[in-house]
């Protein structure tokens, strides 16, 4: 048989262009159509010995769902997905697939690699679409109980997969929606809420009961847990914003992340006076720093209108942590990218209104523990920069609250809950922990993996 | 949904609102607040546990009238519900045995203050209240104090119940009352903390406010309700909102309560205290 002809080239992503979109909160990436979908689907070589499995930390059988697409049996792919991942639609968007699937797929070697997250997208819009959602079969309840902390990735994967094996689940949530950062944190641009909300209606309709308002460690505290359920699952996230510590930060117009956008997204400040939360309209905004979370804050630092906004980042280009199609996504929209750049102090004015951010020019020098090079400072660089809004986008950590009402659970320097890479297993009998709260501020998709696990080791624990 | 159970005006602007909530009676303790929406489109409005009731599984708090979260609760009747009541939050207030104390409460701060007093004196404390208003009536729940305390003391700005005159009349209130307190508890608006820590800086006695900060969250997610503490940010929903009055940066606090200002207060102020802070 010939070798099948090599497409070198992705099917690029339809958006809204961006004049238009960044006027708007709708989502940017518009998804392929059924030709599109079906093109892209055709590049893919059916290895024999997919790297790309290996690449997804769930282990997605990637080829054989891009096989189903091939034979327009849609139902059949995202069956296929489903075996494995139960926030198809959320993963497809925002997975760092650079990082994982598709740094891996043999294509990539020499051209571009097949857009895996964008075909699974596509499979899971489409059966959202078709109104006809599988549900798996679900095991005869085995009486037994399990309270989870916490409605992210996490929560939601422990759950889904305890209760098709028969278990009776219950979520608790501190907030007054569910859906963890995937709600709070990541805006309706990139991931629309409805999307989120399908998610979390299917793992109710499962049986899982979502309690909340509830907050545990305050509400209730693990120990009492302790007395009512056969297993507890923390999936906590990492939900306590970390600040510069420089002079200025409790300026008005000083901003964590998390406020900047719980705001806007699950408090749906855009949408003010509507909605009773304000949200501050800055013309001149900085972000601090280059993940996936100061690319959200400055995207929507525009859609508010704002007139310039900068992204401050100390190392360059190349080391942004963020997701390259979103880093491609700000810049075609206009974000401005100050590289090599850090602030030092913040500046107000007599009414305590930040007006001016001192920064300082960098250069990169040796490589440092993370292997990336170290940012050093230029003598005598410093500069001002006229601003009358700043966003810390730094990093998060675990929240204490629970950590600080359960004696013995192990935790690590940074507030992170210890748990067994392979288990979850807490240092505390009968609870396990994984996501964000474990790992410090990561991915959805491996919470996810790690939520997995943890589910298999508490059916494993408590069917013995 | 969570059910109204009552809510009714006990002074001009100042409302008891209480709530069906068994999960947070479970939990609550005295300086606990909890974070409610009146609607589905509400923002998150924090507010103090003034008392609760274990049995029925109901939690009260009384507040007032600002802007327009208030107003919306101040709309609704017994047995209307609301879609979000989170809580317990924040720390407890510390309770133990400090000899006398001296428990100061104003505006929404006298309900809050209660169930802290109570405890201080289940704990064997010498508790004297002071109740301050700008006139008596605006002033409450004296009936419910007096069991608890030694001696109820009204403050007035116009004089026409107890002392007339500002809290910077407290040393020689205290000189007249002959209290010597170990420590001295406010709730209130922040004016009437900030100048009692003033006060009590120069008398060299302890003082714990209760701080007010614009929130979110409440579980220190978002960051909003930092404030600067003996030259620390801290959190006010986790590490207080109870802290040391005679550390706490007010000149900032003050600042960073006015951030929505202009989006907020100008075009529905309502109180008719002229510096509800
Ligand atoms: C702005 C932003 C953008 C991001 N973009 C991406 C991206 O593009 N791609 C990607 O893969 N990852 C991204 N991430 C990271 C990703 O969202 C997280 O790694 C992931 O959500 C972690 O899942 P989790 O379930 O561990 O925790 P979370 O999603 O943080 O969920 C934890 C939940 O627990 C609740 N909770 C906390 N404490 C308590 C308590 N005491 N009691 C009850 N409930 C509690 C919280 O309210 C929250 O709902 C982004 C993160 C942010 C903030
Ligand atoms: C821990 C804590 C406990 C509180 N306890 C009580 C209480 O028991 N009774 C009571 O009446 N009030 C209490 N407050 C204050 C109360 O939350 C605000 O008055 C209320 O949120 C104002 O909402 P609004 O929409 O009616 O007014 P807005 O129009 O939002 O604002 C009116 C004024 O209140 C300030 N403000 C706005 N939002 C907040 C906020 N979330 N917290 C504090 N101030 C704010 C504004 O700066 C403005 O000066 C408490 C606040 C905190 C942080
Ligand atoms: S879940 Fe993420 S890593 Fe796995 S195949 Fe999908 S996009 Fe790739
Ligand atoms: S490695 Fe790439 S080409 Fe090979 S099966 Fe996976 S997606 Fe297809
Ligand atoms: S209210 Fe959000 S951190 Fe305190």
């Amino acid at each position: 048989m010939p070798a099948k002809p090599i497409d070198p080239k992705k099917r690029p992503m339809p958006k809204q262009e961006p004049f238009e979109r960044i006027r708007n909160f709708d989502e940017v990436a518009l998804g392929y159509t059924l030709d599109l979908a079906h093109e892209e689907a055709s590049r893919c070589l059916a290895c024999k010995k997919p790297r790309c499995v290996e690449g997804c930390p769930v282990g997605i059988d990637i080829p054989a769902f891009i096989q189903c697409m091939l034979e327009a049996d849609f139902s059949g792919g995202i069956k296929k997905i489903k075996e494995k991942n139960a926030l198809a639609a959320v993963c497809g968007r925002v997975c760092p697939q650079e990082e994982q699937c598709e740094k891996v797929c043999v294509l990539g070697n020499k051209h571009e690699p097949i857009a895996i997250g964008r075909l699974e997208r596509f499979l899971a819009d489409w059966e959202a679409a078709s109104g006809a959602i599988e549900k798996p079969d679900i095991g005869p309840p085995n009486g037994r109980r399990v309270a989870i902390v916490g409605s992210g990735p996490a929560g939601i994967t422990v759950a889904s997969d305890l209760a098709l094996l028969g278990y009776d689940v219950t979520i608790f949530e501190a907030l007054h929606e569910a859906g963890g950062v995937l709600t709070y944190g990541i805006p309706e641009f990139r991931l629309p809420k409805a999307v989120v909300r399908r998610e979390v209606e299917y793992v109710k309709s499962l049986g899982v009961k979502l309690h909340l308002d509830f907050i545990v460690g305050k509400t209730r505290t693990v120990d009492a847990f302790q007395k009512e359920y056969d297993a507890i699952f923390i999936g906590a996230g990492a939900g306590l914003p970390w600040f510069m510590e420089i002079p200025g930060e409790n300026l008005n117009g000083v901003f964590s992340a998390n406020e900047y956008l719980t705001r806007c997204n699950l408090m749906k400040g855009f949408l003010f006076p509507a909605y009773n939360t304000p949200l501050k309209r800055a013309s001149h905004v900085a972000v601090f720093g280059g993940g996936n979370v100061a690319m959200d804050a400055a995207r929507t630092a525009l859609r508010l209108g704002a007139d310039e906004v900068h992204i401050v980042y100390r190392r360059s280009r190349s080391e942004l942590p963020a997701r390259l199609e979103e880093v491609e996504n700000a810049e075609e929209e206009g974000v401005i990218f100050d590289y090599l750049t850090l602030p030092t102090k913040l500046i107000g004015n007599e009414r305590g209104w930040l007006t001016e951010i001192e920064c300082l020019r960098m250069e990169l020098g040796e490589p440092d523990e993370s292997g990336r090079r170290r940012p050093v400072p230029v003598k005598g660089s410093e500069f001002l920069m006229k601003v009358d809004a700043a966003v810390c986008a730094i990093g998060n950590s675990p929240n204490p609250l629970i950590a600080m009402t359960t004696p013995g659970l192990s935790v690590g320097k940074k507030g992170n809950v210890v748990a067994d890479e392979e288990t979850g297993q807490t240092s505390r009998e009968r609870v396990w922990a994984g996501g964000d709260v474990v790992t410090g501020a990561a991915t959805v998709i491996s919470a996810m993996g790690a939520a997995r696990k943890a589910a298999r080791s508490i059916h494993e624990t408590l069917s013995k | 949904m969570y059910r109204i159970v009552e809510r009714r005006m006990i002074v001009p602007n100042l409302h008891e609102f209480t709530v069906e909530a068994p999960q947070v009676t479970m939990a609550v303790r005295p300086g606990n607040f909890v974070i409610l929406r009146a609607d589905e489109t509400g923002e998150r409005v924090p507010l103090s546990v003034a008392d609760w009731d274990p049995e029925a599984g109901t939690v009260t708090s009384v507040f007032l009238q600002v802007g327009g979260s208030t107003a919306k609760l101040a709309r609704l009747k017994a047995g209307d519900s609301i879609p979000t009541y989170a809580g317990p939050l924040g720390k407890e207030a510390e309770i133990s045995n400090f000899g006398t104390v001296l428990c100061i409460g104003g505006c929404y701060g006298i309900g809050s203050i209660y169930p802290v007093a109570r405890a201080l004196h289940e704990a064997g404390n010498t508790v004297y209240t002071l109740l301050e208003g700008r006139s008596r009536y605006l002033l409450y729940w004296q009936e419910k104090f007096r069991p608890i305390s030694t001696r109820v003391i009204e403050l007035t700005r116009d004089g026409s119940a107890g002392y007339k005159g500002h809290i910077s009349r407290l040393p020689e209130i205290l000189t007249l009352e002959k209290i010597k307190p170990d420590r001295i508890i406010v709730n209130g608006c922040t004016f009437l903390m900030m100048r009692t820590s003033g006060v009590t800086r120069e008398l060299g006695v302890k003082t714990i406010v209760n701080m007010n900060p614009i929130m979110i969250d409440g579980t220190g997610m978002c960051g909003v309700c930092r404030l600067t503490v003996a030259g620390k940010t801290k959190f006010a929903c986790v590490d207080g909102p109870d802290f040391d009055g005679h550390e706490v940066d007010w000149e900032e606090f003050l600042k960073r309560r006015e951030t929505y200002n202009v989006e907020e207060v100008q075009p529905l102020r309502r109180s008719g205290c002229a510096s509800h802070y």
